[in-house]
C-alpha cells in the first residue's frame, strides 16, 4: 500500500483546533521538525501535546508554544525552555509531567490495545495523587492509563513508500511508540525509499503503523548540548 | 578537606564492579565514567536509548542523531546498541541495570529522595528520575551535604516534592559516605580530613556511628 504524499502541506492536512497531538524526539534529537514548521505555518490551535519535551525557544515544539498554539503539554522534562516556564507559572499552559518511562509505556499501551497498566514509578510522589494504588509482589504500583492521540507525527531516517521505518541511533526515542498510538500516523523520513529497498530484517516501525510518510525538505537537526573532547 | 564534585566521582567509581550495567544521572553522575577502576569492564545506559555509551565525540564528529540523557553528543563502543524509550525503561523497571548513580537536592533518613521541583521556582520536570529510583535496588546518590548557606540536604524528611519513597540506600557527599537502614543515615566514611563531628553538624537527620570512622580513600 502507497502511503506516500508528496508536501509537508498535505502531512499535517486534517490536524484542526484542539486535537491531541504526539510529536515524536528526545529534546531536539529525532523531532518531526519539517511537520512542526508546516503547523506553525497552519495556525491551527488549542493542541494538547504529548511529546517528551517542549523544545527550546527557538526551535521545534518551542515554536508552536512562541506562537500560542498549545493548550496542553504532556511531557516528562521540560527545562531549557524560557517561553514554556512563563506561559506554565503564568497558567496560560496547563502542563501535566508524567515520569519518562510512564510516558513511554503509555504511548505503547495505547498503541497496543492495552487500556492501562500498573507500575511502581512516582508512587508516594504527586504524580500517584487521585490514581489507584494496589501491591504486587509486596511493592505497591499505581495505575497509568494508555495515551492516544488524533495523530502522531514522527520522524525517521529512512522510510519506503509502504511506511516501513528505520531509525537513526538515539533519535529513535519515543518515535516508534507514538506511531503506534495515533489515529493517523504521519512519518517524515530523510530519505524516502522504494518498498523493497529496506531490508525487512532491520525494519524498526512496520508500515501498518504509518497511515503517511513524506521526505522532509530540510534538516537543520539542531545539536542541544554540544560537547567535545579534544585530540 | 571536603572533596569536590570530582573527587565524589572518584569515590562513587569505587563502586563499579565488572559486568555491571549502569545509569548515571546527570551532573556529578557523568563524571563517574572517568574514573572506571583498572581491569574492570562496565557498560552504560543512557534512558534516552543507547547501551555502551563512550566519550565525548572530537571536535567535528558530533552527530545530532547520538546523544545521551542530558542531550549531550556522544560517541559509543564497540558492542553498543540502541533501542525506543519503552525498551530502555524496560531495561530499567525490569531490573536488568545494576547501578544508578543519580543527583539529588535532599534525602531523608528513609530512603526518600527529592530532586525535580521546586514549588514556585523550579519546575522542569522528572525526566526518568522517577522511574529510576522506584525500580533500581542499587543507587547511590551524588550530592553536597549542605547547600550554599549552609543548610543540610540530609534530613530527617525531604521537604520539596518527593521523586520516590524508601529507595536510597547510599549516599556519597563531599564530606560523608553513608548507608541508609532502619531509618538512619550511618557514616561509613568521611573525606580526608573532615572530622566526624563536622559531618555530625551538618547532617540533619539521624546520623550513627558506630566506632571508628576511616578516611575515604580517592
Amino acid at each position: 500500500m502507497n502511503k506516500v504524499i508528496k508536501t509537508v502541506t498535505e502531512a499535517v492536512h486534517g490536524i484542526e483546533d484542539n486535537m491531541t497531538l504526539m510529536l515524536g524526539g528526545f529534546g531536539l534529537c529525532g523531532i518531526p521538525e519539517n511537520a512542526i514548521a508546516e503547523l506553525v505555518k497552519k495556525g491551527t490551535s488549542g493542541f494538547t501535546c504529548i511529546s517528551n519535551n517542549a523544545g527550546v525557544d527557538d526551535f521545534g515544539l518551542g515554536l508552536l508554544l512562541q506562537n500560542k498554539q498549545i493548550k496542553k503539554m504532556i511531557s516528562s522534562y521540560v527545562g531549557e525552555n524560557d517561553e514554556f516556564e512563563r506561559q506554565m507559572l503564568s497558567g496560560e499552559l496547563e502542563v501535566d509531567l508524567i515520569p519518562q518511562g510512564s510516558l513511554a509505556e503509555r504511548c505503547r499501551a495505547g498503541g497496543a490495545g492495552i487500556p492501562a497498566f500498573f507500575t511502581p514509578a512516582g508512587y508516594g510522589t504527586e504524580v500517584a495523587e487521585g490514581k489507584e494504588v494496589r501491591e504486587f509482589n509486596g511493592k505497591p504500583h499505581i495505575l497509568e492509563k494508555a495515551l492516544h492521540a488524533d495523530y502522531a507525527i514522527v520522524k525517521a531516517w529512512k522510510g519506503d513508500t509502504e511506511g516501513n521505518l528505520v531509525y537513526k541511533a538515539t533519535a529513535r526515542n519515543f518515535n516508534p511508540m507514538m506511531a503506534m498510538a495515533g489515529k493517523i500516523t504521519v512519518a517524515e523520513v530523510e530519505e524516502l525509499v522504494p518498498a523493497g529497498t529496506l531490508d525487512p530484517n532491520e525494519i524498526h516501525t512496520p508500515g501498518i503503523f504509518v497511515q503517511r510518510i513524506f521526505q522532509g525538505d530540510a534538516f537543520e537537526k539542531r545539536i542541544e548540548q554540544r560537547t567535545t573532547r579534544t585530540k | 578537606m571536603a572533596l569536590d564534585k570530582t573527587g565524589i566521582a572518584k569515590r562513587i567509581a569505587q563502586e563499579l564492579r565488572d559486568g555491571w550495567y549502569v545509569n548515571l544521572g546527570i551532573g556529578i553522575p557523568t563524571l563517574v565514567a572517568n574514573y572506571i577502576p583498572e581491569g574492570i569492564e562496565v557498560e552504560f545506559q543512557s534512558e534516552n536509548g543507547v547501551l555502551g555509551m563512550g566519550p565525548f565525540p572530537f571536535e567535528g564528529e558530533e552527530d545530532a542523531d547520538l546523544i545521551n540523557a542530558g542531550k549531550q553528543t556522544i560517541t559509543t563502543m564497540k558492542g553498543a546498541s540502541f533501542f525506543d524509550s519503552a525498551t530502555s525503561f524496560a531495561m530499567i523497571r525490569g531490573k536488568h541495570v545494576q547501578l544508578t548513580v543519580l543527583g539529588a537536592m535532599e534525602v531523608s533518613e528513609s530512603g526518600d529522595i527529592s530532586n525535580w521541583k521546586i514549588p514556585g521556582k523550579m519546575v522542569k520536570g522528572m525526566g526518568g528520575a522517577m522511574d529510576l529510583v522506584a525500580s533500581a535496588d542499587n543507587i547511590i546518590v551524588a550530592m553536597m551535604h549542605s547547600n550554599r548557606a549552609g543548610v543540610s540536604k540530609i534530613l530527617k524528611s525531604c521537604t520539596l516534592p518527593l521523586t520516590g519513597v524508601g529507595c536510597v540506600k547510599k549516599v556519597v557527599t563531599d564530606l560523608a559516605v553513608l548507608e541508609i537502614k532502619d531509618d538512619a543515615f550511618h557514616l561509613l566514611e568521611r573525606a580526608p580530613g573532615v572530622s566526624v563531628e563536622e559531618i555530625q553538624s551538618k547532617t540533619e537527620g539521624s546520623l550513627i556511628v558506630a566506632g571508628y570512622i576511616p578516611e575515604m580513600k580517592i
